[in-house]
C-alpha cells in the first residue's frame, strides 16, 4: 500500500525516457528478446518485445489478465510450443545464442531454464521421486548422487526440514504451498541457470506466499529470476527490475523502484495505482 | 382478462393427469422386459446346469458319453486364446492410442485415422473372421490354430482397447506433462514416467473388457473353422483349440441328437458367465482402487 501512495506522489518524471535502454551494470545478460512477436492463430498475443534480462536479478512482468505475460515467460524455454497454432517471429537470444534457432534443442534449453508453474504440480509420486524426476531423465543413476541432489535441492527450496522424514511419502499428502516448494526443489535439482515463475503465488495463502517470496530473495544469489505476477505488491516487494505489460506490449521496463515511484509512462502509472486491470 | 380460470385448468387436468400414468407405466413396462428376459434366461440355465457342474465336468476332457464329456479343452483353449490376444492388443492398441493422442499432430489425418477406428469397432464380427481366414489361415498357412484365432480376435476388440486407451490417456492433467516437459524430458520420456503411470488403470479396465468380449465371441471362429472335436488339449499357440462359446454352440446344435448335450450347454454356459462375471469385477475393482489420483 505504502507503494501506491508514493507512485501517486511522485508520478511526474521527466527525465529518463527510452524505458526499453538496456540498464547499464557488469552483470551478464542472460536473455535478450529482439523485436520478438507471437501470433496464437490470428490473434497477436506479443507485440514486437525487446528486452534485455539480466542475471542474478529477479525480473517481475506485471499487467492485467490477457497481457501476454505468461506467453512472453512461456517463450523463453519454448513451452509455448506445446500449443500447435503459434507462430513466432523476431528472436530471443539466451546467453547470446539463438534459441528460436531449429538446431538449439528444446530439451537443453529447459535444462538451462527451469519453470515453476502458476498452479502446484508435483507428480503423484513420493517427495523424493518428485525431485529426483529431472536428474534421472537427465541420465543420472546413481543412488548416492541422487540422494545428494534431492537433499541440496530441497535445502535450497527452503522445505528440507518439513520433509526429510517423508521423503517416501506421496508429494500430494503436502499443503498447497509445501507442494509448490517441492515444485521449486524439483527445479532446482536440474541446476539451472534462470528460473521463469508463472504467477507461482497465486493460488497460494498468504503465509505460504510469504515463505515463497523470501525463498526467491534466496535464489537469486544463484539464479537469475523471471516472476509473472498479477500481484503489484509482490513484485514491488521482490523484484529488481519489472516490465509492465499491456495488451502484448511492453510499455515500460525499468529498475522496480522507478517503475514504482516515477513511472514514465501515464498507463503504467493508471495500472500501478490501481485505475485499470 | 385472464386465460387460466379454474375452468380451464380443471377442463384438462383428468386426461393430463392419464397421459401421465400411462406414460410411466409403459416406460416401467419396457424395463420390466429385458429384466425378466435376463432373469428367465439365467433360471434356464442354472436349472438345465443343475447337477452338471462338478470337478469331473472341469477336469474331463470331451466325450461323446455326456456324463464323462468335460470341458477343459475348451477352457485351455480359451486360456491359450488370451496368451494371443492380450499382449498384441496391449502392444497395438495402446501404442495406437500413445501415437494419436501425444504424437499425432491434430490434423486431417489423425481425424482420418480416429474415424476408422470408429468404423472398425462397427464391423460386423463375421467379417473379421473372414479376413482371418483369408489372412492367417490360409493366407499365411497356419491353419485353425490359436495364433490365427488369436490375431483375428485381437483385430475384432483392437477399436475397444484404443478408445479405451485413449480416453485414459486424455483423462492425464495437461499440467503433469507440463512439469515434464519444463525439465527438458523428451515426449517419450514424459509418456512412460508421467502419462503412463497415470493413465495405465483405465488403460488395465478397457483391456479387461476387451479379453471379456474377445472370450465370449464366437462367429469369428466358426469361419476359422475351429472344431469341436475330440482333439488334443493344446498346449502351445501353433495347437489346434476350441473355446467355449463354441463348445456351447455345438453341444446346443447336437442336442437334437443325445438330450443331456442341452445340460452340458448349460453347465458351459454357467462356467462362461462366471469367468465373463470375475474379469469385468476386477476390472471394476481397479477403475475404483485407482480412481482419480490426482
Amino acid at each position: 500500500m505504502a507503494v501506491m501512495t508514493k507512485a501517486k506522489k511522485n508520478f511526474v518524471s521527466p527525465a529518463n525516457v527510452g524505458t526499453q535502454e538496456p540498464v547499464q551494470s557488469n552483470k551478464k545478460v542472460a536473455f535478450q528478446t529482439k523485436d520478438l512477436n507471437l501470433w496464437y492463430g490470428e490473434d497477436h498475443a506479443l507485440k514486437s518485445i525487446n528486452l534485455e534480462i539480466v542475471e542474478n536479478e529477479v525480473t517481475a512482468i506485471i499487467g492485467p489478465s490477457g497481457c501476454g505475460k505468461s506467453t512472453f515467460i512461456k517463450t523463453l524455454n519454448r513451452m509455448v510450443e506445446l500449443i500447435p497454432v503459434v507462430k513466432i517471429s523476431g528472436d530471443i537470444l539466451y546467453r547470446e545464442k539463438s534459441i528460436l534457432n531449429k538446431s538449439y534443442k528444446v530439451e537443453e534449453l529447459r535444462t538451462r531454464v527451469g519453470m515453476v508453474f502458476q498452479k502446484p504440480n508435483p507428480f503423484p509420486k513420493s517427495i523424493y521421486e518428485n525431485i529426483a524426476y529431472g536428474p534421472k531423465i537427465h541420465g543420472i543413476r546413481n543412488k548416492k548422487i541422487l540422494d545428494e541432489i534431492v537433499e541440496k535441492s530441497l535445502r535450497g527450496a527452503a522445505i528440507w526440514d518439513e520433509v526429510k522424514d517423508r521423503l517416501h511419502e506421496n508429494a500430494y499428502g503436502l499443503s498447497g504451498g509445501q507442494q509448490q516448494r517441492i515444485c521449486i526443489a524439483r527445479c532446482l535439482a536440474i541446476e539451472p541457470d534462470v528460473i521463469l515463475m508463472d504467477e507461482p503465488t497465486s493460488a497460494l495463502d498468504p503465509i505460504s506466499t510469504l515463505k515463497i517470496e523470501e525463498l526467491v530473495q534466496e535464489l537469486k544469489k544463484d539464479f537469475s529470476i523471471i516472476i509473472v505476477t498479477h500481484n503489484m505488491q509482490q513484485a514491488a516487494r521482490i523484484s529488481d527490475k519489472t516490465a509492465f505489460f499491456l495488451n502484448g506490449e511492453v510499455i515500460e521496463f525499468d529498475s522496480t523502484d522507478k517503475i514504482f515511484s516515477t513511472p514514465s509512462d501515464k498507463r503504467t502509472e493508471d495500472y500501478i495505482t490501481g485505475r485499470f486491470g | 382478462m385472464k386465460y387460466f380460470d379454474s375452468g380451464q385448468i380443471q377442463k384438462k387436468l383428468g386426461s393430463r393427469l392419464l397421459l401421465n400414468q400411462v406414460a410411466k407405466r409403459l416406460f416401467f413396462l419396457a424395463t420390466l422386459v429385458g429384466l425378466v428376459v435376463l432373469v428367465i434366461l439365467i433360471y434356464r440355465v442354472f436349472s438345465d446346469s443343475m447337477g452338471w457342474i462338478n470337478f469331473d465336468f472341469l477336469s474331463n476332457r470331451l466325450s461323446t458319453d455326456p456324463q464323462k464329456a468335460g470341458i477343459l479343452g475348451a477352457i485351455t483353449g480359451t486360456f491359450w486364446l488370451m496368451v494371443v490376444v492380450a499382449p498384441v492388443t496391449f502392444f497395438l492398441g495402446v501404442g495406437t492410442a500413445i501415437y494419436l493422442e501425444e504424437f499425432a499432430k491434430k490434423g486431417r489425418f489423425q481425424s482420418f485415422i480416429q474415424t476408422n477406428i470408429s468404423n472398425l469397432a462397427g464391423v460386423p464380427s463375421i467379417v473379421f473372421g473372414l479376413l482371418g481366414l483369408t489372412v492367417f489361415v490360409r493366407g499365411l498357412g497356419l491353419g485353425a490354430v490359436v495364433l490365427a484365432g488369436g490375431l483375428t480376435m485381437a483385430l475384432l476388440v483392437l477399436p475397444i482397447v484404443v478408445v479405451s486407451a485413449q480416453e485414459a490417456i486424455r483423462a492425464v492433467p495437461q499440467y503433469l506433462r507440463d512439469a515434464s516437459y519444463g525439465m527438458g524430458a523428451t515426449k517419450w520420456q514424459t509418456i512412460k514416467n508421467v502419462v503412463l503411470p497415470a493413465a495405465i488403470p483405465g488403460i488395465l479396465t478397457g483391456i479387461i473388457l476387451a479379453l471379456s468380449r474377445a472370450i465370449g465371441e464366437t462367429a469369428p471362429l466358426v469361419v476359422l473353422g475351429i472344431p469341436a472335436l475330440l482333439i488334443p488339449l493344446p498346449e502351445g499357440i501353433f495347437d489346434k483349440f476350441t473355446v467355449m462359446p463354441l463348445q456351447i454352440y455345438y453341444w446346443t446344435i447336437d442336442a437334437a441328437l443325445v438330450a443331456e448335450y442341452a445340460n452340458l450347454a448349460a453347465a458351459s454356459i454357467v462356467v462362461l458367465l462366471f469367468i465373463l462375471f470375475l474379469m469385468n469385477s476386477v476390472a471394476i475393482f481397479i477403475r475404483n482402487k485407482y480412481q482419480k489420483r490426482y
